[in-house]
């Protein structure tokens, strides 16, 4: 099922809580709802499922306007964060309950339970009491709850967010493989960035109530169109450096009290155009240490003073003090890297970021 | 070469000397003993009172004045219809209450936690309000409303001054101030997302209400129903001031009138009249003290 969301605004005497949004969700696809706590995201879901009335634009199904249309009657499957089980109900009770309403035949529902359940790993524990189940079970009868109704669209509002980190990982695969089976149209909201890469075949960043970017993951990632986004997606996140481009001798520079780097041509020429000062972004893991044999090679390396060392296990992520900034690398941890080290790093400036200051869009991208 | 010594045994944090600890239970026990005790003397004195012909102190004594006297003739009243007409309407005013306060309270705290509506922090605020003006204020206008109801026509008679129906109305609107605050407090502790899941599953609000809401509460729903019940059980000076006689009565107004100013009270009666109506909630409590204990459990996942 297409979905076309449409200048969808929602606020409360003056507390904007989404601010016309628009996007369009392809059929079968899994578009992740992105932000920091506070952004929106949960609103404009909830706006979807019915819950709440847009103050202002259109949500349409297949391109049938489905603003007035109550919640029951929409096709949806809803997963909450906090489950959102009947806590009075047995497990069969819970998943069935959609099913109930309906009025179905007894032996019907029964059997569509126990398909689901199968399906979710819990066909034999339908017997139990809700309290008695773990978080991870508990999900997945949520998650079951949810498919019964043979939705057309599934929401998903943090589902993942009560869980441990490790199962975290699992239920992301799980629910990723499931909805590409079934090919049921998904909205996933989530402040995890890792999640919506790993499983969206969109995402849409949001802050502030306004969508900042919608876009498929590679190019949220290597082509951010705002400060915002490249400083959400990735992680861990980019360093932002004040700098100054200016031409010489043929070549491009950017330039701080602490910074000299060579800039490739392609990305100078746009920055050049703008008034000089730009923000210039630099991921970690396009920086490393230079070997200890070469010169450090001019105009491409970053010298500063190791403040913090946090071992990841496959490599060690460092904070480098370089004048008022510290900024964090990924760095291989055979090198050994301890604190109060002054070291030089290689930059790949062929990655460099850039934008306007001032209107936080990127100079690069349109 | 070094010797270690081995640290003497430490006391757990926060505790007392083994000697403190017993001194201090010990006066926690004599000074409870010491309160519970006039409250242990006046209930044995009704106990006794109401086996013997009388008492002096808490010694049962006969007519000549020794020791004895007891006597099953204050329970006489037992085969009187008047003591059990009177219980009956005392029943009948404490069910009524418990229902519809039940109903009134869960309905409305529903919609006051969850529903907007125009004048709703106004309502709110009233009960608040309301809930500090205590029958002995309202007496007077109460008398008018009830006359008025009266002269309804048909359920006039039900309704109306000198009714118990009527009395059970009075005392369901004193009441609902506190019923309703108290199942607004807890249906706001209940999660949001319970209800939009049944939402989205097809329930309509009434069935949320009913189906989801309402169970959840249930302990609370539980302690408001025995407060009410225990409130209309002994309630006095309501049923007092509008019912006139002994067929309307209920039972604390039916021992008031045992008391009376020209004749000298038979103190022992009344002790028995008195016991009499405390025996059902006794029973009540026996019963129902797993679900009283239970109270204490929270709502919400994991308590």
């Amino acid at each position: 099922m297409k979905v076309e969301i449409d200048n969808l605004s929602k606020s409360w005497d003056g507390v904007i809580g989404a601010d016309s949004i628009t996007l369009d969700i392809a059929d079968g696809d899994l578009v992740a709802f992105l932000g920091p706590s506070g952004c929106g995201k949960t609103t404009t879901l909830l706006m979807v499922a019915g819950i709440y009335k847009p103050t202002e634009g259109t949500i349409s199904f297949d391109g049938r306007v489905v603003n007035e249309v109550s919640p029951k009657d929409r096709g949806i499957g809803m997963v909450f964060q906090s489950y959102a089980l009947y806590p009075h109900m047995s497990v069969f009770g819970n998943i069935s309950y959609p099913l109930r309403l309906q009025k179905l035949d007894k032996g019907d529902i029964k059997q569509r339970v126990q398909k689901v359940a199968d399906m979710m790993g819990i066909g034999d524990l339908l017997d139990r009491k809700i309290a008695q189940l773990s978080g991870g079970q508990q999900q997945r009868v949520s998650l079951g709850r949810a498919l019964v109704k043979e939705p057309q669209l599934l929401l998903f509002d943090e589902p993942l967010s009560n869980l441990d980190a490790r199962l975290r990982l699992t239920m992301r695969g799980e629910i990723k493989r499931l909805q590409k089976d079934l090919g049921i149209t998904s909205i996933y909201v989530t402040h995890d960035q890792v999640e919506a890469m790993t499983m969206a075949d969109k995402i849409a960043v949001m802050s502030k109530g306004i969508l900042q970017a919608y876009d498929v993951p590679e190019a949220l990632y290597d082509r951010p169109k705002t400060l915002f986004v490249a400083g959400f997606v990735g992680n861990p996140p980019m360093n932002f450096f004040d700098v100054e481009i200016s031409r010489a001798n043929g070549e491009f520079r950017a330039k701080n009290q602490t910074i000299d780097l060579v800039i490739p041509p392609d990305r100078a020429e746009k920055a050049a155009a703008a008034k000089g000062q730009v923000t210039m972004g630099l991921r970690p893991e396009d920086v490393n240490l230079t070997g200890d044999s070469s010169a450090a090679t001019e105009g491409h390396t970053i010298a500063g003073m190791v403040e913090v060392v946090e071992p990841l296990g496959r490599e060690d992520l460092v904070g480098v003090k370089i004048g008022d900034i510290e900024m964090r690398v990924l760095v291989d941890k055979t090198r050994g890297v301890k604190i109060g080290d002054n070291i030089n790093l290689a930059v790949d400036t062929s990655k460099i970021q850039l934008f306007d200051p001032e209107t936080e869009q990127s100079l690069l991208w349109a | 070469m070094t010797t270690t010594e081995i640290a003497p045994p430490l006391r757990p944090v926060g505790r007392l000397p083994k000697t403190r600890e017993k001194m201090g239970r010990r006066f926690a026990y004599g000074f409870l003993i010491l309160s519970i005790t006039p409250i242990l003397i006046g209930y044995t004195w009704l106990v006794v009172a109401t086996l013997s012909f009388r008492t002096e102190g808490l010694l049962p004594r006969n007519a000549e004045g020794g020791i004895g006297g007891f006597t099953l003739r204050n329970w006489d009243f037992v085969t009187d219809s008047a003591i059990w007409n009177a219980m009956l309407n005392s029943l009948l005013i404490a069910v009524a209450m418990v229902i519809g306060v039940g109903i009134a309270s869960t309905a409305g705290g529903y919609a006051l936690s969850r529903m907007k509506f125009a004048g709703r922090k106004g309502f709110l605020s009233m009960t608040l309000v309301l809930h500090a003006f205590k029958a002995e204020m309202l007496l007077i206008a109460i008398f008018f409303v009830l006359r008025f109801l009266g002269d309804i026509p048909i359920i006039g008679d039900y309704i109306g001054f000198n009714s118990v129906g009527g009395v059970a109305l009075v005392m369901i609107a004193l009441e609902l101030p506190l019923g309703i605050w108290l199942m607004k407090g807890f249906f706001d502790n209940l999660p949001w997302d319970m209800e939009r899941a049944a939402l989205i599953d097809g329930a309509s609000r009434f069935r949320v209400w009913w189906q989801i809401m309402l169970p959840q509460v249930r302990p609370g729903l539980a302690a408001l129903s025995l407060f009410t019940f225990i409130a209309g059980w002994n309630a006095y000076l309501v049923p007092f001031t509008f019912t006139i006689g002994t067929k309307v009565a209920n039972m604390p107004v039916f021992l008031n009138q045992l008391i009376s100013d020209t004749a000298p009270t038979n103190w022992n009666q009344v002790a028995a009249v008195g016991l009499f109506q405390m025996i059902p909630l006794l029973i009540f409590f026996i019963f129902t003290q797993e679900l009283l204990l239970n109270i204490y459990a929270g709502g919400s996942k994991g308590t």
